[in-house]
């Protein structure tokens, strides 16, 4: 798990000396190597960054794209679906892992062999564990109404016939599938917290939710953030889910902007609108990677 | 002193017993939540692919498999249906673009980070951010003119576009987790190799790759899992049965109207076998090369 740990590392690890500096005269052939090393990534970077960013910039110049985006209702619905999407799928995510970690911070032998369970939504792919999902909720006998007779004798709902189910249905598969990384993400966090905190704040009598609130969340509050940033980048632009849950489903109700911006770019056929659509998620991505930017950069401890 | 236990007094011990038991009944509950939301969806995938015949259970409200069969399970590993015909190339391409992702990854990505935090070239503390910008545009957004660039590059329909994708997306990652693992490697090691003679190269490949094996090992496996689990570049850039990856073939059958539900979800199940054999295999080894500094302890 290398990613959690890596994340954790990042925010809250003691601070190390800055970069290495060379104390010995230096033989001139080292620059040269240096960016000799540096040139295969150069390579990738400008072959398969930098330029399909100013291609797609190039495509979507002509202002009348956006014209015909913000008059075409679908796309009005699509960015409040998306704003719904982000919210809630980064948020109730972000906040149920930070509870569920401290669940699993429990030394019992029957929590461990859980968190063994536990993980098994990010390991499993996201198209099976998506199409999965589709097939839970498909339908009058999709498994998930299929159990609600069953053991309750409910009649459920028929989810890919309404807007806010099928939407519904898109948060919380996509929080199936990350909840369990972002809970190791903060289980990591929290045992880097040294004993000696919980120590002291039981001595002072802070236990269960006050705990919590005076002691781990402070310490824990700038990875919190640094996580949820992260998270927002992400979950703007996920597409896999809401295309294989609920695949926009009813008539293109509950599309986000990226099923959307591929829906235009290849179903529809203009790849012009598809790249206008996505860019205009811009003034949310780019704010939010600046701070998440200066926030990586900024190395020094918050214990 | 003699402390009569006052009536109020007495009653705490048994309250706080009380209270234990209470915590420790919340958290099997909360347990026993968490178990059934992790498993219900697999459990879904083995009821539909148990069913020896399409449309049974799925659609006649079971919860439980009448009949469970391994039918289907037979039937993707011969290949014995036509959107799966050929399954094992298709595993084939998928395993090949998750290796050369992984090698690549870590070829290209050790190769930087040597050079951006050990060299002169950490001077410029910039640009050893540059690379996370990537993740400020999301994959999702980047597919639409990447899949027109990859016309100009003459690799339509090709694995080699996708491979490009994945390690374009994968390096920004293994650059950040290779220089935070680096600080641990002390810098004295290079000057020393250094003065007795060694070239750049050679502190590279002697020194610091061989003491980089752990955060090596961990970022290789999330290259191969990222490879493996990406589908948006699979789905857009691969078209042809020859270059169709598994992932590409479960979809298809999403887009059909009249399929083999069951086979679908057997071949769901195939794919997702070995990530998580690999998961579980490595999970112990990754978490201990990569405990930086307090974390764990």
């Amino acid at each position: 798990m290398p990613i959690p740990q890596a994340l954790a590392a990042g925010s809250i690890a003691v601070s190390r000396p800055g970069p290495p500096r060379w104390r010995l005269p230096l033989p001139g052939s080292e620059l040269a190597w240096a960016i000799a090393f540096v040139i295969p990534y150069a390579a990738v970077f400008l072959a398969f960054v930098v330029y399909p960013v100013a291609y797609g910039l190039s495509l979507a110049r002509d202002p009348s794209l956006y014209v015909d985006l913000v008059s075409d209702p679908l796309y009005a619905r699509t960015v409040i679906n998306t704003l719904l999407f982000v919210a809630l799928g980064v948020n109730v995510k972000m906040f149920l892992a930070l509870l569920v970690s401290g669940f699993f911070m429990r030394r019992r032998w029957w929590i461990r062999a859980l968190l063994v369970v536990y993980i098994l939504p990010w390991a499993l792919p996201s198209v099976p564990a998506f199409v999965s999902f589709h097939w839970m909720l498909i339908g009058e006998y999709g498994f998930l109404d299929s159990l609600l007779s069953a053991l309750f004798g409910i009649e459920g709902p028929i989810w890919f016939n309404d807007r806010w189910l099928a939407l519904g249905a898109d948060v919380v598969s996509y929080i199936w599938k990350w909840l369990p990384f972002w809970t190791l993400v903060f289980l990591a966090g929290r045992m880097a917290i040294p004993r000696e905190i919980y120590d002291a704040a039981d001595v002072d009598g802070a236990t269960g939710p006050r705990r919590f609130l005076h002691v781990v969340y402070p310490l824990l509050a700038n990875m919190y953030l640094v996580c949820t940033l992260l998270s927002t980048l992400w979950t703007i632009g996920d597409f896999t889910t809401v295309s294989l849950v609920s695949g926009g489903a009813p008539a293109r109700s509950s599309e986000v902007l990226a099923t959307l911006g591929i829906h235009y770019a290849f179903d529809v056929g203009v790849p012009s609108l598809g790249v206008a659509a996505v860019l205009s998620a811009l003034p949310v991505l780019i704010p939010v990677a600046a701070i998440l930017m200066r926030r990586l950069q900024m190395r020094e401890v918050q214990l | 002193m003699s402390v009569a236990p006052a009536p109020g007094q007495a009653a705490p011990r048994p309250r706080y017993r009380l209270r234990r038991a209470l915590g420790e009944a919340a958290s099997v509950a909360l347990g026993l939540v968490l178990l059934i939301w992790s498993l219900l969806p697999v459990y879904n995938m083995l009821l539909i692919a148990l069913d020896p015949e399409e449309g049974e259970t799925e659609f006649a409200g079971l919860i439980w498999p009448p009949e469970p069969s391994l039918e289907s399970f037979r039937v993707v590993l011969v290949g014995g249906y036509w959107f799966i015909e050929h399954f094992w190339h298709k595993f084939g391409n998928s395993l090949y673009l998750g290796l050369m992702t992984m090698v690549l990854t870590l070829l290209i990505g050790s190769l930087a980070s040597f050079a951006l935090g050990r060299t002169r070239l950490s001077r410029l503390r910039w640009l050893a951010s540059a690379p996370l910008f990537t993740y400020a545009i999301p994959a999702s957004f980047l597919v639409i003119p990447f899949h027109r660039v990859m016309h100009v590059y003459g690799l339509t329909d090709n694995l080699w576009a996708v491979i490009a994708a994945d390690v374009t997306f994968a390096v920004p990652y293994a650059i950040l987790i290779f220089q935070q693992y680096a600080k641990l490697i002390p810098i004295e090691l290079d000057e020393a190799a250094r003065v007795d003679g060694g070239s750049l190269a050679q502190v590279y490949l002697r020194i610091y790759l061989p003491l980089m094996a752990p955060a090596l090992a961990a970022v290789g496996t999330f290259a191969l899992l990222y490879a493996w689990s990406e589908y948006i570049y699979q789905y857009l850039l691969l078209s042809s049965e020859r270059n169709m990856t598994v992932a590409v073939a479960i979809a298809q059958f999403f887009d059909a109207d009249e399929a083999p539900w069951n086979y679908m979800m057997a071949t769901a199940i195939v794919y997702s076998l070995p990530p998580i054999a690999i998961f579980y295999a490595l999970r112990r080894t990754m978490t201990a090369g990569l405990t930086f500094g307090g974390v764990g302890k």
